[in-house]
């Protein structure tokens, strides 16, 4: 039945769960809503991320937030390549870039997805930290540390790459080729560089996303499916590009999925997001905080 | 004239094809082909039926999965109340699928590629959600349907869904052809290249994406039909799989989309490939060899097979088929 304990106890929930979301969808919100490259990779990058967050952890046993930090630089080089490989084969030939460029990044999911599948297995995997498996009470519920854990480092993560784009002189370059491309040109600044840049910075995060992500719940090959939702769901939602936009519209998924696991069972939380994502672009396809 | 022997080529290769398939069904006594060239057809009319859209209008659908499991379940649903005949599942998917298509367009054609790309995929989650808690039809478990008697003058299911589903290549294929050749094939082609352009030139975009989005997804839903009898079997995470998208995508793509005959060859292609993969070696090879193909050919032969052989052509090469 419902009751307000109950309600409440949701909406805590959703909350971490949405910075978490918004920890996730981050890196795309620069590279699909600031460089409109269509980015439907995201997931299976930030999956892959996970896994490697799992071997490190598996390995050495390194904490999983340390593995993270560990597999950035090599996420960012690995970002650089990608966009560098996009750029030369789409963005440069210009046309017809839009369908191919779709089933590029689709195509690079589904190899991510399958080489995981032969490296690890189908089964999920999960990592171990001394914080992982705990709760704290307050009262009548309970909130597993680990939903902290991941809460307060997604919530620093968005607020770093908030500031970073809005303060430092990179930042707003990143900003600025996505406002008009061509004035940088006329600037005298190269925006290829640029935006191969913010496209190494959006995969770069995704190594402490990817250790969040396996943080909150045990990973498995395909899982990059859902987050395609999530994610976009997020991005869209928040008006393309904007970070604090991000913020907020992943606490509204959030809350809403929290609300429904508890109202209405599991079964039926893997279509929230896209039915958001649906309602979102029917109603206001401009988000809530579009440029 | 030359445009009608060109047609007159076309239905007598039609025909010498059914007649092919028809004969076969009665000659070959062993079923495995016909379970295998089953999987191959369905593939060809899927690639066809996603190039309407996907090739020549330029809006890549990434939910090829839920259109086809929609076919499914319409069929699962209608065999369950009314014990309803093949024929009569097979079109009411078509219609169920065209609805679809008419909804999913009409949300989300106006708004550029991408958008509509992560919609489709968001329409096959939420439908497969719906009919995972559906309990009908057998909810996330799935369910286990009997095939009725087989008719004459097949002597088994298997052979003359093999031949239904030629018939539906056929009628993709035909449809397809006489888009591409239509003034419509011609509106879709200019919109996929300049979408502004067209809109001034009295193209009407938004009617022609919407009329190609519920033709293809009609024939989507109608090839889908069949499988539940042909795997005796549905369940929600087979029948909405997303392997069914990247393969009519990969295939079409890789064929070419600028013409009808590149998605089937690319079908012919890579389906027989995945048949040949996924017996001897295992299905997530399969997949693999499916993605690399598609990253191979989108980066290295943007025009697909066509492409490679006929270096210059393209659609609007007009009149000729």
């Amino acid at each position: 039945m419902f009751s307000m304990d109950l309600l409440l106890g949701a909406v805590v929930l959703g909350v971490l769960l949405g910075c978490f979301y918004a920890a996730v969808s981050v890196g795309l919100s620069v590279s699909f809503g600031l460089l409109d490259v269509p980015h439907v990779a995201h997931p299976a990058f930030l999956v892959l991320a996970s896994y490697g967050v799992y071997q490190l952890n598996d390995s050495y046993d390194l904490d999983p937030l340390l593995a993270g930090l560990a597999i950035t630089p090599l996420l960012f080089l690995f970002g650089l390549l990608a966009y560098r490989v996009y750029y030369e084969t789409f963005e440069k030939r210009g046309s017809d870039a839009g369908v191919r460029g779709i089933a590029f990044f689709f195509g690079i999911a589904f190899i991510i997805e399958v080489l995981i599948i032969l490296q690890f297995g189908v089964d999920q995997r999960s990592v171990t930290a001394n914080y992982i498996g705990k709760s704290w009470r307050f009262g009548e519920f309970r909130v597993p540390i680990r939903q902290l854990v991941a809460f307060a480092v997604a919530l620093a993560l968005t607020v770093v790459l908030a500031v970073y784009l809005s303060k430092t002189f990179m930042g707003r370059a990143i900003r600025a080729v996505a406002q008009d491309e061509e004035a940088l040109r006329l600037m005298g600044a190269n925006p290829v560089r640029i935006k191969q840049f913010a496209f190494g910075i959006a995969t770069a995060v995704l190594g402490i996303a990817g250790a969040l992500l396996i943080i909150v719940a045990p990973v498995e090959p395909t899982l990059d499916r859902a987050y395609i939702g999530r994610t976009f769901c997020v991005v869209v939602m928040a008006g393309l590009g904007s970070i604090s936009g991000t913020l907020i519209a992943a606490i509204i998924l959030g809350v809403a999925e929290s609300i429904v696991l508890t109202m209405f069972g599991a079964s039926w939380a893997p279509a929230i997001s896209f039915a958001m994502l649906l309602g979102v672009l029917a109603v206001r396809p401009q988000g809530l905080l579009g440029r | 004239m030359n445009k009608r022997s060109h047609s007159i080529a076309f239905w007598a290769g039609v025909a010498v094809f059914l007649v092919a398939v028809l004969s076969m069904t009665q000659i070959v006594r062993n079923e495995y082909p016909f379970f295998a060239g089953y999987v191959i057809l369905q593939f060809i009319a899927l690639a066809v039926a996603w190039t309407i859209l996907g090739g020549y209008a330029g809006y890549v659908n990434f939910g090829t999965n839920a259109f086809f499991g929609v076919g499914v379940y319409t069929a699962v649903a209608l065999f369950k109340a009314t014990g309803a005949p093949l024929v009569v599942q097979i079109a009411a998917a078509a219609v169920v699928g065209m609805l679809l298509g008419f909804g999913v367009g009409l949300l989300t054609l106006r708004m550029r590629g991408i958008f509509f790309s992560i919609a489709t995929i968001a329409l096959a989650i939420i439908i497969e959600t719906f009919v995972m808690n559906w309990r009908f039809v057998g909810g996330a478990a799935g369910i286990q349907l009997q095939r009725p008697p087989v008719m004459a003058p097949f002597d088994s299911y298997v052979k003359m869904l093999f031949f239904v589903q030629a018939i539906l290549v056929v009628i993709a294929v035909g449809i397809a052809r006489y888009i591409q050749n239509s003034r419509m094939g011609r509106g879709l082609q200019a919109l996929r290249d300049d979408e502004l352009a067209a809109e001034c030139t009295g193209v009407p975009t938004l009617k022609l994406k919407l009329v190609a989005c519920m033709i293809s997804g009609a024939l989507m839903s109608a090839v889908g039909a069949p499988a539940a009898m042909y795997l005796q079997y549905a369940d929600p995470s087979s029948a909405f799989n997303l392997t069914y998208s990247v393969s009519a995508l990969a295939m079409s793509l890789i064929g070419g989309t600028a013409h009808w005959i590149g998605p089937v060859l690319g079908a012919i292609l890579l389906g027989s490939t995945q048949q040949f993969l996924a017996v001897t070696i295992s299905s997530e090879v399969n997949v693999l060899v499916l993605g690399i193909m598609l990253v191979l050919f989108v980066v290295g032969a943007p025009k697909g097979i066509i492409g490679l052989l006929r270096p210059r052509y393209r659609l609007r090469a007009g009149g000729k088929q």
